[in-house]
């Protein structure tokens, strides 16, 4: 076995069990910090693969962005999760099951599996050798030619996600006191002071 | 030697965990969000293992679309969940049924 064999299975085994004390763990806090561990890992599984760029992508979106959104939900929410985990012990039978038969169902998919005659000629886009074009360069040469429709469509959907978010979590509350700029411009002092004539010993 | 079969497995797992997890959690909708996130990261492990052992890009152009669905809809989960939350006082998933649909 090479080092990258040993990397393999160091990978692999982290993620899985990170992904199973991910599901399992009591406090969504754990959760989310285990998850972020299943995504280190995969993205060494990536770099061992040659993806760099996706697996460089997975740190920066998933666990720079993401998980630090869930984190922020996690504490922002006062739940009782005490409460939420109750049934878990009710579900784990079916659940179990439910794996079993789909871990089957993957196996019988896996033991019929062959590769067809000629699939290398069907390859859409041929990865270039990396002495002349690196893993980086050759993915933004295919993703802003052939693949330019699909990128400008995936800004979109993050477009209508932020837009989305923005419009669900924004509220106004109406016991706050908020600053109103254009009221304060408008504002003259023949409106705004009032000039008295007080005599002296009297007061208003 | 591992190969493209090692890289299905490990990615098989990770879906029937991510399966498990969501039928584990079925109440706490954040654990689910966290599931659905994995079963995706499985898929993305399937697409990178094939686009490197073929030799043919596409698929990581494919696990970056993923990546971004899959961003958009933990962004848009975690902001139906945060109203949700402000307007029940809980994030059970047996009490989403505002709507009587």
């Amino acid at each position: 076995m090479t080092v990258a064999d040993y990397a393999f299975y160091l990978f692999s085994i982290t993620m899985l069990v990170a992904a199973t004390f991910t599901v399992v763990s009591k406090s969504p806090v754990h959760s989310v910090l285990w998850l972020i561990l299943t995504f280190l890992s995969a993205s060494g599984l990536f770099v061992l693969l040659g993806a760099e760029f996706v697996a460089m992508l997975l740190v920066i979106v998933y666990v720079g962005a993401v998980m630090v959104l869930f984190l922020f939900v996690v504490m922002m929410l006062d739940v009782d999760f005490a409460e939420l985990k109750a049934g878990m012990a009710k579900y784990l039978p079916f659940g179990l099951l439910i794996g079993v038969v789909l871990i089957l169902q993957m196996a019988f998919a896996f033991g019929d599996w062959t590769t067809a005659e000629g699939a290398e000629a069907l390859r859409r886009s041929v990865t270039p050798d990396l002495t002349e074009v690196q893993n980086t360069a050759a993915l933004g040469m295919l993703m802003y030619d052939d693949y330019l429709m699909l990128f400008q469509l995936a800004g979109l959907i993050l477009l209508v996600a932020m837009i989305g978010a923005i419009v669900l979590t924004l509220r106004h509350r109406s016991d706050v006191k908020r600053q109103n700029v254009l009221f304060q411009m408008y504002r003259d002092p023949n409106t705004a002071i009032e000039i008295k004539d007080v005599k002296p010993g009297q007061g208003l | 030697m591992v190969g493209l079969e090692h890289y299905l497995t490990v990615a098989a797992a990770l879906f029937v965990i991510g399966i498990f997890g969501l039928f584990l959690n079925r109440k706490n909708i954040i654990i689910i969000l966290m599931s659905i996130e994995m079963i995706l990261l499985s898929v993305n492990i399937n697409l990178v293992a094939f686009s490197s052992f073929l030799g043919d890009l596409t698929g990581q152009i494919f696990t970056m679309l993923v990546l971004t669905v899959a961003a958009a809809e933990a962004a848009i989960g975690l902001a139906i969940l945060v109203s949700f939350f402000r307007n029940r006082g809980t994030i059970d998933v047996e009490d989403v049924n505002v709507m009587k649909g």
